[in-house]
């Protein structure tokens, strides 16, 4: 009995080591071909610059976000105040310092959780076919057939706006384009040889997909996964734009650059800085998965 | 030809379905009752089902929507919530508004983004082909309401060339087109550039190159047909995005558009306009991939008879 208990234990940390090292090699083989690719470099130095700012950055910024000052109101760039205040003599530099972790904080969640709803069922869609992926690729064929914002904004309409709902309704956006990428690269890998083996040696099909294809279909998730955090920012502060996103007094980028229109007639530069820190964010992941897509795309090498 | 276009016209009833049912459960998901939204929150309960019979409300949800289907097969989506005039009276000049504006982008985004395109393949490396593409990601990664913010407070503030809002005459139109256009031609032009370097790359065009052709000749009748396919894929995305776009546009020039109209009505609670609203907007667009999918399938059968 004890023996087999050893036997038995022997096999599962065998399992563990191999299933560690394939994730691991992957990911030791994907730093690598990032390391040697510039573009994807800097756009990884630029996300986490703006990541450390957005952590850091509130506990050193002297004055507070929120601080009404009306002596100073819609007073352009100074040494004190270095990109102005606005219309309650608030610190624009503060707020934008406050709010880049807001804005960054929604791009990331909504993507993260569209992401993995997609993944899943473009995995299902992929690994199953038949009449299980018609349904689900139809169903994604509606989805994706409300253009852009306008999925987001059928759904605030109904919810109400929140930075929980813009939350939700980012990540419906982001499935079904998961969704497709993923069951593409799902069907190009299921027919492999290895996973043929696998599949003689009585391999459960959870085992399959979690362990030999999941792995092997990271690279074209995480491109995605970067560039699809640009345009959910995009739509996030957009949406606060409208008013139909974060609500006054947040200083959520978007929302503070709709606090800025109202004042472009005598004071541009409240909207200016704002909308060039939105625009930093997105550069930053869109050069990111630009640099990744060369570097991970095989064809390129 | 036919039997591809009849297949992809059947493909389409299940998803224009899936886009009705999901734009009609928009009225029935909210929270509160839509009669008592109609009557005003003091409305004693015989008002409000009073109106709950005339808008039929009291009737079971299947019937709801087959009524729903039958008159937005019509164009008729009732009546706003808040002017009482009927919702496709006050839907339609905005959409001709809307829909103008995102073909005068379009049309600017394609001018641009080829051009930029073709300059950037045809010269790769150079500080043109550099400088277009650094342009393009700048142009990709800027929120358009930004743009049109501060478009309009140089342009039409500081300068005073342009009115800073408004839509009809030309000099209304640049900023918003501009506005509007500019992440489409980006995309555009990385489009254009990637899948020109493909097809310069390709034999037969070495081919062209070692009869003698001159090199203008060799871009433009041998490689840009060919690179111009999957252009055309993106160029049917992009005509969607700008229907979206044109509501952040609209918003920041005071458009009286179709987006503006749905933003306003969402913060009105006043439902069949927006329902409307989005249920065309998903509908063009849905019959704009369509005739992006026939011209892909028919540039691609043209190609391999040549």
């Amino acid at each position: 009995m004890s023996s087999q208990q050893s036997q038995q234990d022997k096999e599962y940390l065998a399992e563990q080591s191999t299933k560690g090292s394939l994730f691991w090699n992957n990911f030791k083989e994907f730093y690598k071909r990032l390391a040697k690719n510039k573009t994807a470099l800097i756009g990884g130095y630029l996300i986490l610059f703006l990541i450390i700012v957005a952590i850091v950055g509130p506990y050193i910024t002297t004055t507070d976000p929120s601080q009404v000052d009306y002596a100073v109101k819609l007073e352009g760039p100074s040494a004190e105040h270095w990109f102005g205040t606005d219309h309650h003599g608030r610190d624009i530099f503060t707020r934008i310092i406050h709010g880049l972790g807001i804005t960054m904080i929604i791009g990331v969640a909504s993507t993260i959780l569209g992401g993995i709803v997609g993944i899943l069922l473009g995995i299902i869609s992929g690994y199953y076919g038949g009449r299980i992926d018609t349904i689900i690729m139809r169903f994604m064929d509606i989805l994706l057939a409300f253009p852009g914002i306008l999925l987001a904004l059928a759904l605030i309409s109904i919810l109400g706006a929140s930075r929980q709902n813009v939350i939700i309704a980012i990540a419906l956006f982001a499935v079904p384009t998961f969704a497709r990428i993923v069951r593409g690269s799902t069907l190009s890998v299921k027919n492999l040889e290895y996973i043929d083996a696998m599949k003689a040696l009585g391999a459960s099909d959870i085992r399959i997909i979690s362990l030999h294809i999941l792995p092997n279909i990271l690279s074209p998730i995480i491109v995605q996964g970067s560039v699809f955090i640009a345009s959910a920012v995009l739509s996030a502060s957009g949406l606060s734009f409208l008013g139909l996103g974060e609500q006054p007094p947040s200083p959520e980028l978007g929302a503070l650059l709709s606090d800025g229109r109202d004042f472009i007639w005598d004071a541009g530069h409240i909207a200016f800085f704002p909308g060039l820190f939105i625009m930093l964010i997105v550069l930053a992941f869109n050069v990111f998965g630009d640099g990744l897509r060369d570097a991970l795309d095989p064809k390129m090498k | 030809m036919v039997k591809f276009i009849v297949r992809r016209l059947l493909q389409l009833i299940p998803v224009l379905l899936g886009v009705t049912i999901i734009v009609f459960s928009l009225m029935h998901l909210t929270p509160g009752n839509p009669a008592q939204i109609i009557a005003g929150e003091s409305a004693t309960p015989e008002t409000v089902a009073q109106i709950e019979k005339r808008l039929g409300l009291d009737e079971p949800i299947p019937v709801q929507f087959f009524h729903f289907v039958k008159d937005a097969a019509t164009f008729d989506f009732g009546n706003s919530w808040r002017t009482s005039l009927p919702v496709s009276t006050e839907l339609w000049p905005k959409f001709w508004v809307t829909l103008e504006l995102a073909i005068y982008s379009m049309i600017f985004s394609i001018v641009f983004g080829m051009a930029a395109g073709i300059i950037s393949a045809v010269r790769q490396y150079s500080w043109a082909d550099v400088s277009v593409m650094l342009i393009a990601l700048f142009g990709l990664s800027m929120p358009n309401f930004w743009l049109g913010l501060m478009l309009m407070q140089w342009f039409s503030i500081n300068l005073g060339w342009f009115p800073p809002t408004g839509w009809g005459s030309a000099s209304q139109i640049l900023l918003p087109v501009i506005t509007l256009g500019t992440s489409g031609a980006a995309v555009i032009a990385r489009m254009t550039r990637s899948s020109m370097l493909d097809v310069i790359s390709q034999d037969y065009i070495r081919t062209a190159r070692a009869k003698g052709l001159k090199e203008r000749v060799i871009t433009y009748r041998h490689a840009l047909k060919n690179a111009l396919i999957p252009v055309v894929t993106v160029i049917g995305l992009q005509f969607g995005g700008l229907l979206a776009g044109a509501v952040l546009t609209e918003s920041v020039f005071s458009i009286n558009g179709m987006g503006k109209l749905i933003v306003d009505r969402i913060l009105a609670r006043d439902f069949p306009v927006v329902q409307a609203g989005i249920l065309v907007i998903a509908v063009v667009f849905v019959f704009i991939n369509l005739l992006v999918d026939i011209s892909y399938k028919f540039l691609n059968k043209r190609i391999d008879m040549d």
